[in-house]
């Protein structure tokens, strides 16, 4: 069965049985290997990725489940050759360290800033609390999406 | 002689001053590729069989309707009739196919017979392990039942702390493509120059055969140094494909129960002490298990750090379960060994009635570092504001939730690994620095870096280093807190080799010897006069057509002589705890680490990699924990629900003090990997007792243990 997506982008017309995870066609098929496998059950957001802009783990969303939508990957958010504001920030902060976890986490503060542009410490919590990262860099992920939602307040136009 | 020593610290411009990753953008951008990342023309993909069993003979096993399932490239028999099989998720057969979904089809169709055999899996009850148990005999010292019958005070108390796994977020396993005679092999390892040997053996071909290439590891913390049985069989069936490039990584279940865990610790020790706090014996008997192999743990190491305690009996047995085996485990045998001796001693001080700060502070005499020791007490404490908040055993105050302060301390080897380092200095001004290391995550790419950029008086972008490769001189595996001592001081040692023979050509040009000049600020320039002076760019391009290529090696037993990096490391935690005693809940407030380190490249990773520490012993004190049945002898939580980590709401604040004094520095490079992970759980299971008034005896404190622990001080 072929499916219609929007990966970063780009159009994508993937011939798939629709029950296959996301997470295996984004890096298996379209050689997308931000989007990390962690434990293929929905545990640990290491497979996280934007769908319309909100966070989800791919490696329990069915392909069928984001037909016609825009999935966005770590890959594709830098814009000519600059990273996201939200990626330097994480550069910033030194919010990594064997970074296997990052693309997640960015991806997961990405969409909180999305419907929160100005999280409290409780959204940011609850927002990243599905994520794990094996290495301890949890205070530096709070600090780099404080980081980034501040930077972002300061851009916008009064 | 060239003087390879590191610069005084007032005189450093980039060791020693907080440096962004340098692999940072690569990572935060996803371009960084791990092992697990690798694809390549024709990739298979590959599963592991493993036995559901936790004692088991394999009977028979028939692979001909998996072999048979279009799509499946090779079959690879890891056990043969008659084998057997020692644990749960022991290893069968691997299958390839060109996709994932048809390898895993393909194992289902695997036909295997097992006659099932007795098991034991769990080892916390001595008394039903049977002939499982091997002592490990008496040790005496002094005469301990004198001290205790002379004493002010006994305390006796039981403590456990179960068996952990690695949980590497990114598993065990590799790509492999073998051609010919020739292997590429891109693993997860913790040792890119020592990996290939390992397969080499395991296989029979020549180490020098296996190409290693590892640019980014997702995790390893001691889980990550041998090729494995499934490295052996990801060759062989890229082998039996045709040469077909194959990727075999295990997944999240088998990963937990076979890619190693930290052996467990069960104890029942009792102390003495006199009135003023001074502790006059120590008595354990422990046991443990580290899976099939047995113990894993060294007893001699208690009474931990307070070693000369004058009167001591340690006597310990090693059980064998059925079980995955234990591996290296950050900090091995020190967390739980620190555990079990902290628990202790804040047992004795409440027996005794005083405060543990002083009868930690008390004893210091025992340890290898008094004089640290105390004065990293007296930092923490400060830092922790022990003398306002801490109170006797059982905090009084009203209501449910119950405060409290605990104390953990630690110690470490360290020092350098034995690393040897190409530099490079190109006409054009580029430096390449390569070395057969490997990141962990723990910054030894831009630790490398700096070590360069400051020597050639460069920027750290102005160097490029390549790590990651067997084909690179070869450098140690990065295990017990040894490579940024290994590869800063080998870095350093090829870079001032090269350094030297770039003057010798320069010399001439600015009229000068070469041992009056020196690299600064982007220039070679005449001793402290920048009027005489050339840019790197221009100093360089005297060389002509001609690179220059040096190398400099440490070499780990005669390294201390040189002064750039040493061992041996002290450290001190202390945990501030909110315990709900209705539900049992624990809530950190605050960790505090006081870490001894020698000399800080890179104050940034540093810090980071202690956070990074201090939120591991949290998991282990809280959350984590193996859980094994009896029933089935299978593990119960082989995921990431059940086998819980500490999440971002987990963790508290928390405080990391580097102990960065001009002593300390001078001591050089040490290692910090391991230390600052051992003292937390002690820490934070003594600041629980102090809270709630009672010893949880065994860790992680979960709600359950919480409230039984109350509920039978009640009873
Ligand atoms: S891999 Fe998807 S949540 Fe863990
Ligand atoms: S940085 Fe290693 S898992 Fe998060």
């Amino acid at each position: 069965m072929a499916i219609e997506v929007s990966v970063n982008g780009s159009p994508r017309h993937i011939e798939a049985d629709p029950d296959t995870p996301l997470l295996r066609v984004l890096r298996d098929t379209l050689g997308l290997t931000g989007a990390k496998y962690g434990c293929g059950e929905g545990l640990c957001g290491a497979c996280a990725v934007l769908v319309d802009g909100h966070a989800v783990n791919s490696c329990v969303t069915p392909l069928s489940a984001v037909a016609g939508s825009k999935v966005t990957t770590v890959e594709g958010l830098e814009t000519n050759g600059r990273l996201h504001p939200m990626q330097q920030a994480f550069l910033d902060k030194g919010a990594m360290q064997c970074a296997y976890c990052t693309p997640g986490m960015i991806l997961g503060a990405i969409s909180l800033l999305n419907t929160k542009p100005a999280p409290t410490e409780a959204d940011i919590v609850e927002a990243m609390d599905g994520h794990i990262c094996r290495c301890g860099t949890y205070p530096r992920i709070v600090d780099a999406i404080r980081l980034a939602a501040s930077r972002q307040a300061g851009n916008r136009p009064r | 002689m060239p003087d390879y020593h590191w610069p005084p610290m007032a005189q450093r411009r980039v060791i020693g001053k907080p440096v962004s990753r340098i692999d940072g953008p690569a990572k935060s951008a996803g371009r960084a590729k791990y092992s697990m990342d690798i694809s390549r023309p024709g990739l298979l993909h590959a599963v592991l069989v493993t036995s559901p069993h936790a004692h088991a003979r394999l009977k028979s096993i028939d692979a001909s309707a998996a072999q048979a399932l279009p799509g499946v490239k090779a079959v690879h028999l890891m056990a043969n009739p008659g084998s057997e099989l020692q644990w749960e998720g022991a290893e069968i057969a691997a299958i390839a196919a060109t996709t994932e979904e048809i390898a895993r089809d393909a194992a289902r169709k695997l036909v295997v017979e097992y006659e099932v055999l007795p098991w034991v899996v769990r080892e916390e009850d001595l008394s039903k392990a049977g002939d499982r148990v091997k002592p490990s005999g008496d040790q005496t010292t002094g005469d301990p039942d004198k001290a205790f019958a002379e004493s002010d005070g006994v305390s006796e108390g039981t403590y456990g702390i179960p068996v952990l796994t690695h949980c590497c977020l990114e598993a065990h396993g590799a790509v492999i493509e073998w051609k010919g005679n020739s292997i590429e092999y891109w693993p997860s390892t913790q040792g890119v120059s020592s990996v290939g040997d390992d397969l080499g053996q395991q296989i029979s071909v020549p180490a020098t055969n296996i190409h290693v290439h590892m640019d980014y590891i997702g995790g390893g913390f001691g889980s990550k140094f041998a090729s494995d049985t499934w490295g052996a069989a990801c060759a062989q069936l890229s082998k039996k494909s045709g040469g077909r490039p194959v990727k075999l990584f295990l997944d999240r279940a088998t990963e937990l129960k076979i890619a190693g865990n930290r052996p467990s610790v069960f104890a029942k020790v009792k102390m003495a002490g006199k009135k003023d706090g001074t502790i006059t014996a120590w008595q354990s008997e422990t046991w443990s298990t580290g899976g099939f192999g047995g113990g894993g743990l060294n007893a001699d190491l208690f009474p931990y750090v307070y070693r000369n305690v004058p009167n001591r009996r340690i006597k310990h047995s090693a059980v064998r379960i059925n079980a995955g085996s234990a591996r290296a485990w950050r900090g091995p045998m020190h967390t739980q060994v620190s555990f079990v001796t902290c628990a202790a001693m804040e047992d004795l001080a409440a027996r005794l009635n005083i405060d543990p700060m002083e009868l930690f502070a008390k004893n210091a005499g025992y340890t290898h570092k008094p004089d640290v020791y105390r004065s990293q007490l007296e930092i923490a404490a400060g830092l922790a504001n022990w003398k306002t908040l801490w109170h006797p055993r059982g905090d009084s105050a009203k209501g449910h939730m119950k405060r409290g302060l605990g104390i953990g301390v630690n110690t470490w080897g360290g020092g350098g690994h034995d690393s040897h380092c190409r530099v490079t200095i190109h006409p054009d001004g580029s430096v390449d620095i390569e070395l057969g290391s490997q990141d962990l995550g723990t910054g030894t790419r831009t630790v490398i870096a700096m070590v360069a950029a400051e020597t050639f008086g460069l920027p750290v972008n102005g160097v490029r280093v390549r790590i990651g490769q067997s084909s690179y001189l070869s450098s140690g595996a990065s295990g017990g807190s040894t490579t940024v001592g290994g590869v800063s001081s080998s870095t350093r040692k090829a870079a001032v080799n090269a350094l030297d023979e770039l003057l010798a050509k320069v010399g001439p040009a600015l009229g000068a010897e070469p041992v009056d000049l020196e690299a600064t600020g982007g220039r070679i320039q005449v001793k402290g006069n920048p009027a005489k002076s050339l840019t790197w760019k221009a100093a360089c391009q005297k060389l002509g057509v001609s690179p220059i290529s040096a190398q400099g090696s440490n070499v780990s037993r005669t390294a201390a002589r040189e002064g750039l990096n040493s061992s041996g490391v002290a450290g001190v935690q202390v945990a501030d705890v909110s315990v709900d005693i209705e539900t049992g809940i624990v809530r950190l407030n605050r960790l505090i680490a006081v870490q001894d380190c020698g000399l800080i490249i890179n104050p940034k990773t540093a810090e980071s990699q202690a956070f990074g520490a201090c939120i591991m012993s949290i998991c282990g004190a809280l959350y984590e924990e193996r859980i094994m049945d009896q029933a089935t002898g299978r593990m119960l939580n082989p995921d990431m629900e059940f086998y819980k980590l500490a999440g971002i709401d987990d963790i508290g604040e928390i405080i990391v003090h580097l102990d960065i004094r001009p002593e300390h520095d001078k001591r050089g490079v040490i290692g910090l990997g391991e230390p600052p992970v051992i003292g937390g759980i002690a820490a934070i299971s003594n600041a629980v007792a102090n809270a709630i008034g009672v010893r949880v005896p065994m860790v992680p404190l979960t709600p359950r243990r919480v409230l039984s622990a109350l509920e039978e001080r009640s009873a």
